[in-house]
């Protein structure tokens, strides 16, 4: 394992933000740290990236511990998201030249790694501007450039995507596949399930400082609910009848709508609206709702409730 | 590499990273120095008249006062330096990479000092063209020299620790202006013989009064107080020490080592 935690802890003052955490990230593979704002995720990423010390628990990066060897640590390392950064004042291609000085690299073999970065991440004509003049998208690419500059095998990406329009995401996207393609391991905090999806070999949702659930893409998305189906109608007749067809569901008697689970299928959609054109039922709207965030954590921190509940 | 030449090869790679901010920054450089500049020529011209009497022998007495002010204003450039790096985020990035942890601290020291210096011969230089005649001996000079430098590498330090506490860019300025007022409170423009008792005995003992009074008698070859040099160099070890240890312990908090 490259990434491993035992009962990791962390609390500020009376509040607690891990509330022991295992992890297990596997050589060359993409593991997606998924959770909402102050679930933990980047308190993980400082204490896995020597910036925090844990209260408790057991750490391990590429085998090093990181209270006791914090170097051997940040020489594995590399760190890009919401709390690395660039420096302002420096073009592109000194930024990169610098991280090439602090790696004590040659000058050549400096050059050569940044004009190959800059190549790399399509930043050949930004070379020589100051990252003032750079997109939000730029900025994260020359981030992530600095971090590849020492050639980590293992990298920390802090919501690498947050923030950025949706073309710029798939741009890092992309970059992210390519680099586990080199066999580099990377631990992603994301708040977008689709990212995780899209991206990890293995996912761990994490709230309120405690994993809730973790698997892989599939796995995870047969504990959730396919999302559903929402039904509007003018009356509450209407409304009735429709709730005695097709069974099962959730009413809102205020809003007039009726939610069906599904599968997410065009069939399954196609069933429903065929057996209320048989009962002939009017209906005013149909929306599909997909499985987001809100439905994932709704899903897993109810059932852990319902646990612990039954518990006690 | 071992723990030595880490150290000075990151803070160097640090150094020249601070060369190149000045460079880039030069409004602000520039004005770091034109500060003391316009600030000597209305002391010797403006006020001179009516506090030393005639300008000519009030200029001996106000450059080492406006030499020590320029090194108190460096405080703030070092300040809003390394409030700049946190409030950026490059500082983070710089703790999770396996360089010399001082090195980002020293390199930003060295280039201060460096600043501070080129500032201070250009003060002296138009002070010489406009009227001040020292009499010192090179070796005075020289003293005068180390003991400034001394007293930049204290406020430096200091101003080093008031850049990490200090949480926004004005936060840090106003930590630092403790050292622009020390420049006004101590005997850099006026004797505080003239002083009321507790004021007096605060602008005679405060970290500037004895470096301005040691450099003032090396470069005009007046008598000096040997209980004033010991004074002036406690001082300046004293800043250094504390400014140091408590920027060291602000950059490692809560991170390892």
């Amino acid at each position: 394992m490259m990434i491993e935690t035992r009962g990791l802890r962390k609390s500020f003052g009376d509040h607690v933000v891990l509330d022991g955490i295992d992890l297990s990230v596997a050589e060359g593979t993409i593991f997606a740290l998924l959770g909402p704002n102050g679930a933990g995720k980047t308190t993980t990423v400082q204490i896995l990236s020597t910036l925090l010390r844990p209260d408790n628990g057991e750490v391990r990066v590429a085998g090093h511990d990181p209270l006791r060897e914090p170097d051997a640590v940040r020489a594995v390392i590399g760190v890009t998201g919401q709390f690395s950064a660039v420096d302002n004042l420096l073009t592109g291609e000194e930024n990169l030249l610098l991280m090439a000085d602090l790696h004590h690299l040659s000058r050549a073999e400096g050059r050569k790694r940044a004009v190959a970065l800059l190549e790399r991440f399509d930043l050949v004509d930004a070379a020589r501007k100051t990252p003032a003049t750079y997109s939000g998208g730029m900025r994260r690419r020359l981030d992530l450039a600095m971090t590849l500059v020492g050639n980590p095998p293992v990298i920390f990406l802090d919501e690498p995507t947050t923030g950025l329009d949706p073309r710029s995401r798939h741009t890092m996207w992309q970059i992210i596949r390519d680099l586990v393609a080199d066999g580099i391991t990377i631990l992603l905090t994301t708040q977008y399930l689709e990212e995780a999806d899209q991206l990890a070999d293995r996912i761990a949702v994490l709230d309120q400082g405690k994993l809730v659930a973790e698997g892989t893409p599939d796995e995870l998305k047969r504990r959730i609910p396919g999302g559903h189906i929402r039904l509007q109608f003018a009356d509450v007749n209407e409304m009735e009848l429709a709730t005695r067809t097709l069974g099962d569901g959730v009413r809102d008697e205020n809003e007039l709508t009726l939610q069906i689970p599904t599968d997410g299928s065009v069939r399954s959609l196609k069933d429903v609206l065929d057996r209320l054109a048989h009962e002939a039922i009017a209906v005013e709207g149909v929306t599909i709702h997909t499985p987001d965030l809100d439905d994932v954590f709704f899903a897993l921190t109810d059932r852990t409730n319902i646990q612990k509940g039954s518990v006690r | 590499m071992n723990t030595l030449s880490l150290t000075l090869h990151d803070s160097a790679t640090m150094l020249r990273r601070d060369i190149r901010h000045s460079l880039r920054r030069f409004s602000i450089t520039i004005s770091g120095i034109a500060v003391p500049v316009i600030m000597m020529l209305l002391f010797v011209y403006f006020f001179g008249g009516a506090i030393g009497g005639g300008s000519g022998a009030y200029i001996n007495y106000v450059t080492p006062g406006i030499i020590i002010m320029t090194v108190g204003s460096g405080c703030a450039t070092t300040a809003l330096n390394l409030c700049m790096d946190v409030s950026e985020g490059i500082i983070t990035r710089f703790r999770t990479m396996a360089i010399s942890r001082s090195s980002v601290l020293i390199g930003q020291v060295i280039g201060s000092l460096i600043r501070t210096m080129i500032s201070i011969i250009l003060i002296t230089f138009i002070a010489l063209l406009i009227g001040f005649r020292p009499t010192g001996e090179p070796v005075a000079w020289l003293a005068a020299l180390g003991l400034i430098a001394l007293l930049i590498l204290g406020v430096t330090w200091m101003g080093v620790a008031f850049g990490l506490v200090g949480k926004t860019p004005a936060g840090a300025n106003s930590l630092a202006l403790i050292f622009q007022l020390l420049a006004f409170t101590s005997s850099a423009f006026v004797c505080p013989d003239s002083m009321p008792a507790g004021i007096r005995w605060f602008a005679e003992y405060q970290p500037f009064s004895p470096v301005i009074d040691t450099v003032r008698g090396l470069l005009l070859g007046t008598p000096i107080d040997g209980n004033r040099v010991i004074l002036a160099i406690a001082w300046c070890i004293g800043l250094i020490l504390v400014g140091y240890f408590w920027a060291r312990a602000v950059y490692n908090r809560g991170s390892l080592k």
